[in-house]
């Protein structure tokens, strides 16, 4: 292995119950890179990305951020290394709290770390405008905005705390093409400027191509290849 | 009367008979909110064959689940609506389904001549009733067999087995299935399917679009309500194409995405992941402000002054129509 900064799933096993979603699987992201990640529906794709975000501690195996190993969940784990993974999922409806404006849900992990607020003002503002938002969108809370509309305020949300990875899981799916192509292309340009490691999933065989430096095969329980 | 003629419906190689089972006439639909009007349906045109699988696409927000739920009498109490769309059954009198008022609805027309696979199936769901439960009380109502649920079952990819659970011990894609078998069950002459495939995995919606493909080939209309370009490929032979309220393009589904001549459409496919991957420029118009002239004009690279002045659906060489003062040239053979 190199030594570039990645982020790694190192031989990890998840099961539920009985049934072992992810059995010794090992993934490797770099910073830098777009890794598509394929296969069958029910082979542990989301299951992974929740590992890799920390938001689910594998049965067996390791995640590791630049070589550091992360034995926690969620806010267990320090600061300073749970904002280096943000996660984009499939539905924005059942992620965002409808309670907040966009621009409160931008805000809303910065606040959460005791971000000044003239700083998270500045922050939102610029991610606002680097997704699209304009001024009338952000002012609105959830159910007043369209999926796209919502799904770019996350994507903003994701990306500020400037993380290092991101995992995009079906992100795309419910958009239409256009707000789909709007959305990678935004994703695509904070990678290439922040030198950031992306994992895209998707079941769209031609996204993956289009969108991926490499593609991963995730095939059923069996260890993928990296 | 109302007069489907003057609008020429795509010529699709696919769909058998030339009658027109829907014919949508003029139908605007409108809403009224506290400080505004929304606009969700204008001057709408469409007629749908039997056979025939008319995908309708855009981008959220361009009018065309509204359109699934005026088609379908289940409009809120602020919409108001105009214009017609007229459902011709084989036996019986034509019926329209704009104007004939939410008792013919229940007993006639919804269910039996029109059924509907809903976006999210949860809420479509009788929370206390299993699945066979709710299947043969539709098959009874509509005089059928109740042991024909099985099979329906066997239809959209369930396991008869799995009609004996209740709504909240399905998966989305399991719930998805059984309000496909209960649209399906009363065999209506048209089905609308709003979504049908969101949140779908893969070979689930394959599955899904495979049936309603099906179900045409059986001599049904299905209108399909997609943001999914690559589904409506699939499976449509005809495919609208509507922004800011309005059907901009209707054309066959080969002819149009093969030579798009709206500059919204071809915009639109020019953003998929296999062409250009580029998201059409600028925003989508506020429903509630709709520019008096083409409301695509501010994101149009061939925009004139002309454009000022709404556009209106005129018929395209080879069938179908677009509504745009400068049509991209298909060069295509008429
Ligand atoms: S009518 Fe004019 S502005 Fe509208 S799509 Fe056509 S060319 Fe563009």
């Amino acid at each position: 292995m190199t030594s570039t900064p990645h982020l790694l799933a190192d031989e990890v096993t998840v099961g539920y119950g009985r049934q072992v979603v992810l059995d010794r699987v090992t993934v490797r992201i770099d910073r830098g890179e777009t890794v598509g990640l394929r296969g069958p529906s029910g082979c542990g794709k989301s299951t992974l990305v929740r590992v890799l975000a920390l938001l689910h501690q594998p049965d067996q195996g390791r995640v590791s951020i630049d070589g550091t190993a992360v034995s926690a969940v969620r806010y267990a784990v320090p600061v300073a290394l749970r904002t280096r993974v943000a996660a984009l999922f499939q539905s924005p409806r059942a992620a965002a709290d409808p309670r907040l404006s966009l621009t409160d849900l931008i805000a809303e992990p910065l606040r959460a770390t005791r971000t000044p607020e003239a700083a998270v003002r500045e922050r939102v503002t610029e991610l606002a405008d680097l997704v699209g938002l304009t001024a009338d969108l952000r002012s609105r809370r959830p159910h007043a905005v369209s999926d796209g509309q919502l799904q770019r305020a996350c994507l903003a949300r994701a990306l500020v705390h400037r993380p290092d990875y991101l995992l995009c899981d079906e992100a795309t799916a419910m958009l239409d093409a256009s707000t789909q192509a709007h959305v990678a292309a935004v994703i695509r340009d904070y990678q290439l400027a922040q030198q950031a490691g992306v994992l895209v999933i998707s079941h769209d065989q031609t996204l993956l191509e289009r969108w991926s430096d490499r593609i991963v095969d995730l095939a059923g329980t069996a260890p993928a290849r990296t | 009367m109302t007069t489907t003629e003057s609008v020429p419906a795509p010529a699709s190689a696919r769909a058998a008979t030339s009658r027109p089972l829907l014919a949508v006439d003029g139908l605007g639909v409108e809403f009224r909110l506290r400080d505004a009007r929304v606009r969700a349906v204008t001057d709408l045109h469409l007629t749908v064959r039997a056979g025939e699988l008319l995908a309708v696409v855009g981008e959220s927000g361009c009018g065309k689940s509204v359109l699934a739920h005026a088609l379908l009498g289940l409009l809120p109490g602020n919409a108001t609506t105009t214009g017609h769309a007229v459902l011709h059954e084989s036996d019986g009198e034509p019926v329209d389904l704009i104007t004939c008022g939410q008792r013919q609805l229940a007993r006639r027309v919804r269910g039996r001549l029109v059924g509907l696979v809903p976006q999210s199936p949860a809420t479509a769901l009788n929370p206390v009733r299993t699945g066979r439960r709710l299947l043969a009380e539709t098959l009874r109502a509509h005089g059928r067999d109740r042991a024909d649920a099985d099979q329906l079952a066997v239809d959209v990819g369930l396991d008869p087995a799995d009609l004996d659970r209740y709504p909240h011990e399905l998966s989305g894609g399991m719930a998805q299935r059984l309000v496909t078998a209960l649209a399906l069950a009363p065999d209506p002459a048209l089905l609308i399917a709003d979504e049908p495939t969101t949140g779908l995995d893969r070979p689930l919606v394959d599955h899904t679009l495979d049936l309603l493909r099906r179900r045409c080939d059986n001599g049904a209309a299905v209108v399909l309500i997609t943001h999914d370009l690559a589904a409506a490929r699939r499976v449509a032979d005809t495919v609208a194409v509507m922004y800011a309220s309005r059907v901009v393009e209707h054309r066959d589904t080969d002819e149009l995405f093969t030579a798009p001549t709206h500059p919204y459409a071809s915009a639109l496919l020019d953003a998929l992941p296999d062409r250009a991957f580029r998201p059409v420029p600028g925003d989508p118009p506020m429903l509630t402000a709709l520019p008096p002239g083409c409301a695509f004009a501010p994101r149009c690279p061939h925009r004139t002054d002309t454009c000022a002045h709404p556009p209106e659906p005129t018929p395209v060489a080879g069938g179908g129509t677009v509504a745009c003062h400068h049509p991209i040239r298909t060069g295509a053979n008429p």
